[in-house]
């Protein structure tokens, strides 16, 4: 009966999975996609994947890629849901990107500066022409090396900070939020907006960032600086009372620095917005950071009008994992509502025909 | 406690996170129709899918209890497969399609036809837990709503209704008042459904994974569809008797079975239409049990 066949069933669900794993091998006469491949040649994609999943672990994030058939969102879901089960040893203390083992340092504030410009592996000043001798497989020349510089460079910030033009940092004691064990709540403090920030998709955070440069909400930022490279983590044991170094992460941070016209209060001086993100990305972490400044509208007094300044807004939107499940749930069966609105449609059509009769007559 | 498959615990959360879903339970039952925030996990299954339920499912359910899964009122429903199927999985719990035997049973946009018993909870699968969400997008302005008892917005949404079609237009995910005090929403059940959630001998439980909210009616509490003296609720039904078991008072779905507009009306509970065709009830389009 066709009542029997819209519905789905145990054998539906397992041969779609077969036909999925099948289409993910591909053509079996071509060699299959080892996960050290994409960790080591794919790294771009593994970066996106562990911020968006939240999760540290290249080798991890490189399976979930091969096994999402590349599809990044699946793979930093499949992440997720990994991380989940995960239990918590310990918080870490603040890494230091002052003490950042530096592969590149930019600043668009200044021509030079201490610790100079290091662009690093950067697609920057690449001319975008579609490399045939990719697709011949031919080895990079050797790229030249030097010595890396013993003294850490200084922080643009501290830079202006010193001569007072700059906002100050803040210490703040009190323990961070944890929006993966804490539901948000509005007002949000900064430290959950930048956690949900860092963790937030690629695509929403360049189009809010983009879209604060185009009017919406302006903050006139400047790349104050730009780092990539890696940092220690470290973690202080309760039965130990001092900290231990657990491994390196490799991080991209984003101090912009933003105009302030001052108000009432405070003389004029350059406010900031911040990003940090894993991997390397430029992109996510310049993002992140217009959209953090773009978030503290209200805090420094700005009138709140483009979407970027919304926190509420932002925050709401910006999980791309939430976000691909609640539009894709559409595609779930809804037919009970639907018969409603079938039945309610019709009903309305009845008594509006009715009415149009009794007019005519 | 370990699960059927190896790494994880039994009903795949940890304790410590079951733990806080059962405190946040706690304080929706003792404030029925309020929406307790929680520290939503990510699940293995989407956004959409149910991860809400699911994670107050998997901090009810025990090694004894007994689960039946149902998503538009079907067991046989893929989502519905899918979810019996992680919970057979990480708990190894017994599971049902019959609505008498299970101890729990999750949800998706259906209430069963039978009565629940004391003895039973009714896990809600909701996606979006705020009920004036389409009237005010901002949480932080429907709390305070909440918290002053505010609902002219949705009295006046029904009012507008009237005053455009003539009848209020909403068919599912109709608002209810819970004990009197909480506008809430049933989550999208046809309207049809919502007089079952009045005094109903069962516990009824929400969970809203993405929206990170639980709330509860605890049994025996008082659930009132708004609406207007001189406008009563209407429950919406279409107006047939089930083609399979003849059914004249349970909710139908529509199937379309050829190109020349043939339809077919067939109970959406497809456990309670089974039940009755076991019972020798037989509709216009079925066939008796014993012929097949």
């Amino acid at each position: 009966m066709a009542y029997v066949a819209v519905k789905g069933g145990e054998r539906a669900i397992d041969n779609a999975h077969a036909w999925l794993a099948e289409a993910r091998r591909g053509d079996p006469s071509v060699a299959e996609l080892e996960v050290d491949q994409i960790a080591g040649q794919l790294g771009r994609a593994v970066d996106r994947v562990m911020g968006e999943g939240s999760l540290f672990d290249r080798d991890l994030a490189a399976l979930a890629i091969k096994q999402a058939q590349g599809d990044l969102i699946e793979a930093a879901f499949l992440l997720r849901a990994y991380r989940t089960t995960l239990p918590r040893f310990a918080q870490s203390v603040p890494i230091d990107t002052a003490k950042m083992a530096i592969a590149r340092r930019i600043s668009a504030v200044f021509k030079d500066l201490p610790g100079g410009q290091i662009l690093g592996p950067t697609y920057d000043y690449t001319h975008r022409l579609i490399d045939f001798l990719l697709l011949a497989g031919a080895p990079p020349p050797p790229a030249p090396e030097m010595p890396p510089d013993e003294a850490f460079p200084p922080r643009v910030h501290d830079i202006l900070g010193d001569e007072g033009l700059m906002e100050a940092d803040r210490r703040d004691e009190t323990v961070p939020g944890d929006l993966t064990r804490e539901p948000l709540a509005f007002p949000a403090g900064r430290d959950v907006r930048l956690q949900a920030l860092a963790r937030g998709d690629e695509g929403f955070l360049l189009a809010l960032g983009y879209s604060t440069q185009r009017g919406y909400g302006g903050s006139h930022p400047f790349a104050g600086e730009i780092r990539q490279g890696g940092v220690s983590v470290e973690i202080v044991p309760a039965e130990l009372g001092f900290a231990i170094d657990i491994g390196d992460i490799e991080i991209t941070e984003c101090q912009m620095v933003n105009q302030f016209k001052g108000s009432k209060s405070t003389p004029p001086q350059f406010t900031r917005g911040y990003g940090l993100v894993f991997g390397v990305s430029d992109r996510r972490a310049m993002a992140m950071a217009l959209v953090d400044r773009s978030m503290r509208a209200e805090e420094l007094g700005e009138d709140v009008t483009a979407p970027a300044q919304d926190i509420e807004f932002v925050l709401s939107h910006a999980d791309n994992i939430e976000a691909t499940g609640f539009v894709e749930h559409l595609k779930l069966p809804h037919y009970v509502d639907f018969q409603s609105e079938l039945e309610n449609v019709r009903r309305m059509r009845r008594e509006t025909e009715l009415l149009t009769r009794d007019a005519a007559e | 406690m370990t699960s059927e498959i190896g790494g994880y615990n039994f009903a795949y959360l940890d304790e410590q996170t079951k733990r806080m879903i059962r405190r946040a339970l706690l304080k929706a039952v003792a404030i029925p129709g309020h929406q307790v925030p929680f520290g939503s996990r990510e699940m293995p299954l989407p956004y959409g899918w149910g991860t809400g339920g699911i994670q107050v499912t998997a901090a009810v359910l025990g090694a004894d209890d007994v689960l039946k899964v149902i998503d538009q009122g079907a067991d046989d429903t893929t989502n519905a497969v899918s979810i019996r199927r992680f919970f057979a999985r990480t708990a190894g719990v017994a599971t049902t399609t019959r609505t008498a035997e299970a101890t729990v049973i999750q949800t998706r946009h259906r209430i069963p036809e039978q009565p629940l018993r004391e003895d039973q909870i009714l896990v809600y699968q909701v996606p979006m837990p705020e009920p004036m969400a389409k009237l005010e997008p901002s949480r932080a302005e429907t709390r305070r709503m909440h918290g002053l008892s505010d609902y002219g917005l949705m009295h006046v949404k029904l009012y507008e209704d009237i005053a455009r079609f003539g009848q209020i237009s909403i068919s599912y995910d109709y608002p209810v008042m819970v004990n009197g005090r909480y506008l809430m929403s049933p989550s999208p059940i046809p309207a049809f459904d919502n007089p079952k959630m009045h005094q109903m001998a069962a516990l009824q439980l929400f969970g809203a994974g993405r929206e990170k909210r639980i709330y509860a009616i605890p049994p025996y509490t008082d659930v009132r569809s708004l609406d207007f003296e001189d406008h009563p609720f209407r429950a919406i039904r279409a107006p047939h008797p089930c083609g399979l078991c003849g059914a004249e008072d349970s909710y139908l779905d529509e199937v379309v079975t050829d190109n020349a507009g043939g339809r077919l009306f067939v109970c959406s509970d497809t456990d309670h239409c089974a039940e009755r065709r076991a019972c020798g009830h037989v509709g216009d389009d079925g066939v008796a049990e014993a012929a097949e």
